[in-house]
C-alpha cells in the first residue's frame, strides 16, 4: 500500500546526496584539465577517479538509506540562529578587519558572537569584548608582533 | 649505545631554557583545553599553527606536542568531576571516574589518573625512541609504491578504527583527498579547482579547514544544546589513594600502558581507541566486575594510561614514515610543512636535534604535567565554572585572528566561514571530520606517489602487487576490511560506538 518513497535514514541520505554532487562536480572539472592515461597521468586525472568513486559511494549510500531495513535515523531540525550568529560575526570581523581596525572588528566580533549563546546578556557580551579586545592586543600585537591597524585608518 | 647518545642529544636540545618554556606553554595550554569541555586538541592546535610561524621549528613541535598530551591529562578532570568528556579520549574515564566522585572519591580518581597517565607516557616514550630508528630504516627502502599502498593502509585503518559508519568514513576520505588537490598542481602548473580565484591557487588553506570543520562546527553545535549538570567541583578532598588501591590499580594502568603503546602505532590509532580498548580489557580482566560502572578504579587507570601512552606513540608513524595516523598528527604535519620540514624518514638525519629533542621533551613535559595536574587540581577545578557563553567567543577571536595572520589576508577568514557551514552540514548528517582531514593532508602526497609509481611500470597497476613489501601492506588493508566486515565484530563495534 505504501507507494511513496520513504526515506529511512534522513542523516545517510543526505551524506550521500553531499557526495554524489561533489563527487560529479569534481569529476566533471576533472575533464576540463588535460586527463592523460595511467602511465602519463595528466593534472585530471587522479581527481576525476577520485570524484567518480565518491559519486559511486554516494549512490550506495543514498540507495541504502531509502531501503526499508535501514535504520531509522532524523535529522534535528537546525536552528539557523545559532549558525548565522556566529558564522556571521566572523563573516563581519572579516569585512571590519581592514577598513576599521582591530579594536572594532573584535567588539564586533564578540557581541554578534555571543548572540548566538541562550544565555545572552550585553552586560556580560560587552565586558567580554573589552576583555578579549584587551587581551588579543596584548598577545598578537605587543606579543607577536603582528601588523594589523588598531583603529580605523581616517583616525590614524 | 646509540639510543643513549641520541637521547643526550635530545635533552640537550629538549633542556635549553627556550624550550622547557614551550614545552609548559604547551603542557599549560593542553591541561587548559582538556579541562575545559567543547574545545579539543585538533581546534586548539589548529588555531595555534599560525603563532608557530615565528617560533623555532624544535618549540614548535615540542610545544604543539606538549597540548596533544597535555589534553589527555586534564581531560580526565573534566570526565571524573563533571561527567563530561573534556577530550573524546576520556569518554570511558568519565564512567567510573564520575561515579567515584559521587562516592566522595574525587581526589582518588583525579591521582589514580595522573599516575597512571604519569607511568604511561614516560613507558610510551621510551618505546618510541627506541622503535624510531629502526622503523625509519624501514621506510628509506620503500618507492613510490610501497608510499602509495601505506597511505592506503593508513586511511582504511583510520576509517575502520574510527566511529560510525564505514562507507561514510570512506566517502569523507575522498572528499579531503580531492580537496586537498585544490590549488596549482605541482607537475603541469595547472590550476585546479581555482575558479580564477587567487588565493586558491595556493589551495585550501589548511588551517582554515581544520578551524572551519572542528571548531566553528563544534562551537555551533554546543551553542545550540542548552544542559545542566551535576558538577562535584567543590569536594576535592584528599588526593592520595589508599594503599589498596595502589594495589588495584597499578597493575591495570600497567596493561593500560603496554596496550596503549601498541594501539598508538596502528594507522588510525591513538588516544581514544586505546582508551576504549583498555575499559573493555579491565573489564574482562577485573574480579571486581560488578564494581565496572559503579566507580571500579582499575576503569580510571587503565583507560587513562592507555590514552597517554597511545597518544605518545602514535608520533612514531608520523616521524618515521611521514603518515599521519590521526588528526593531531595530519595537524603536526601542517606544523613541519611551515617550517619546511617535509615529514618523513629523512628528519631523523637532516634534523637529528629536532627529532630527538621532540622525543625527550615529552618527557620533561610529562614530569611538568603530574606537577601541573595533581598539586594545582583546585585551581584547573575553577576554570569549569567558566560558562561557555565567555568561552566561546574566545575561541572565535583566537581563530579569526590566527587565520588572518597566516597570508595577512582576509579571503582565508570568509572562507573558514563557509567551510564551518560545510562543518555544520557533516556533523547534522553524521559525517565524521577527522577522516577528511586525513584525506586533505594525504591528498597530494598520494597523488604524486601513485604518479610515480604508474609512470615506473608504465601504467602497469600490477606494480603494487608484484613489489612484496606493496603487497603485504594491501593484504593488512583487505584484512582489516574483511575483520570489519564480519557481522559479529559489525555487531560489537557498533554497540562499542554507541557506548561513547
Amino acid at each position: 500500500m505504501n507507494t511513496r518513497m520513504r526515506i529511512q535514514n534522513q542523516k545517510d541520505f543526505g551524506a550521500g546526496c553531499l557526495y554524489m554532487l561533489a563527487g560529479v562536480g569534481f569529476a566533471i572539472g576533472a575533464v576540463g584539465y588535460r586527463v592523460g592515461d595511467a602511465a602519463r597521468m595528466g593534472p585530471g586525472w587522479f581527481p576525476l577517479w577520485v570524484g567518480v568513486l565518491l559519486a559511486v559511494i554516494g549512490a550506495v549510500i543514498v540507495t541504502t538509506s531509502l531501503r526499508s531495513g535501514a535504520a531509522p535515523e532524523k535529522v534535528k531540525r537546525p536552528e539557523f540562529s545559532s549558525l548565522a550568529w556566529v558564522l556571521g560575526a566572523v563573516v563581519l570581523f572579516g569585512l571590519l578587519l581592514k577598513p576599521a581596525g582591530l579594536v572594532v572588528s573584535l567588539m564586533v566580533l564578540v557581541v554578534v558572537s555571543s548572540r548566538a549563546s541562550h544565555e545572552f546578556t550585553w552586560r556580560a557580551a560587552l565586558t567580554n569584548a573589552v576583555l578579549l579586545t584587551l587581551f588579543s592586543i596584548g598577545v598578537f600585537i605587543k606579543g607577536i608582533n603582528l601588523q594589523l591597524d588598531l583603529w580605523p585608518a581616517f583616525l590614524g | 649505545m646509540e639510543l643513549l647518545s641520541n637521547l643526550a642529544l635530545g635533552f640537550e636540545t629538549a633542556l635549553s631554557l627556550q624550550n622547557v618554556l614551550y614545552a609548559l606553554v604547551g603542557c599549560l595550554l593542553g591541561t587548559l583545553i582538556g579541562v575545559l569541555p567543547g574545545l579539543g586538541p585538533s581546534t586548539t592546535i589548529a588555531m595555534l599553527l599560525p603563532i608557530t610561524y615565528t617560533l623555532q621549528p624544535v618549540s614548535a613541535l615540542i610545544m604543539l606536542a606538549g597540548i596533544y598530551y597535555g589534553a589527555q591529562y586534564g581531560g580526565s578532570t573534566t570526565a571524573i568531576l563533571v561527567n563530561l568528556p573534556g577530550e573524546s579520549s576520556s569518554v570511558v574515564t568519565a564512567i567510573d571516574g564520575y561515579q567515584m566522585a559521587r562516592k566522595g572519591r574525587a581526589g582518588a580518581a583525579l591521582a589514580t589518573a595522573g599516575i597512571s597517565s604519569f607511568l604511561a607516557g614516560c613507558v610510551a616514550t621510551l618505546v618510541l625512541a627506541a622503535f624510531a630508528v629502526p622503523m625509519a630504516e624501514l621506510a628509506f627502502k620503500f618507492g613510490p609504491a610501497e608510499y602509495f599502498s601505506l597511505m592506503v593502509l593508513g586511511l582504511v585503518g583510520a576509517v575502520v578504527l574510527a566511529s560510525g559508519s564505514l562507507l561514510k568514513a570512506v566517502g569523507m576520505i575522498l572528499l579531503g583527498l580531492v580537496l586537498g588537490l585544490v590549488g596549482t598542481d605541482v607537475n603541469s602548473g595547472t590550476a585546479r579547482y581555482s575558479f580564477g580565484i587567487p588565493e586558491l591557487t595556493d589551495g585550501v588553506n589548511f588551517v582554515a579547514l581544520a578551524m572551519g570543520i572542528f571548531g566553528f562546527a563544534e562551537i555551533i553545535a554546543n551553542v545550540e544544546q542548552r544542559e545542566h549538570r551535576e558538577t562535584f567541583t567543590n569536594n576535592v578532598t584528599k588526593l592520595f589513594p589508599s594503599r589498596e588501591d595502589f594495589r588495584r590499580f597499578i597493575p591495570a594502568a600497567a596493561r593500560g600502558t603496554v596496550l596503549g603503546t601498541m594501539l598508538g602505532m596502528l594507522p588510525g590509532g591513538g588516544a581514544t581507541l586505546s582508551a576504549f580498548a583498555s575499559y573493555t580489557l579491565e573489564k574482562k580482566l577485573s574480579r571486581h566486575t560488578k564494581e565496572f560502572g559503579h566507580g571500579a578504579i582499575e576503569g580510571v587507570a587503565g583507560p587513562e594510561a592507555a590514552n597517554n601512552a597511545g597518544a605518545q606513540t602514535s608520533f612514531v608513524p608520523l616521524l618515521t614514515l611521514g603518515i599521519p595516523s590521526n588528526v593531531v598528527m595530519a595537524l603536526m604535519v601542517g606544523a613541519m610543512t611551515i617550517h619546511n620540514i617535509q615529514p618523513g624518514p629523512q628528519v631523523m638525519t637532516s634534523n637529528p636535534e629536532l627529532f630527538w629533542g621532540l622525543i625527550a621533551s615529552m618527557w620533561v613535559g610529562n614530569a611538568m604535567l603530574i606537577v601541573l595536574n595533581l598539586p594545582l587540581i583546585g585551581l584547573w577545578v575553577k576554570l569549569l565554572k567558566v560558562p561557555y557563553r565567555l568561552l566561546y567567543p574566545a575561541i572565535l577571536v583566537f581563530c579569526c585572528i590566527g587565520v588572518y595572520s597566516i597570508n595577512n589576508n582576509t579571503f582565508d577568514v570568509f572562507m573558514t566561514a563557509g567551510l564551518g557551514v560545510a562543518g555544520y552540514l557533516f556533523a547534522r548528517f553524521g559525517m565524521e571530520p577527522a577522516p577528511l582531514l586525513l584525506g586533505f593532508v594525504l591528498g597530494p602526497m598520494m597523488e604524486e606517489n601513485l604518479r610515480r609509481a604508474l609512470l615506473l611500470s608504465r601504467g602497469d597497476f600490477g606494480t603494487f602487487v608484484d613489489r612484496p613489501i606493496s603487497l603485504g601492506l594491501l593484504i593488512a588493508t583487505a584484512v582489516l576490511l574483511t575483520i570489519v566486515a564480519l557481522p559479529a565484530v559489525k555487531k560489537s563495534r557498533e554497540e562499542a560506538f554507541q557506548e561513547a
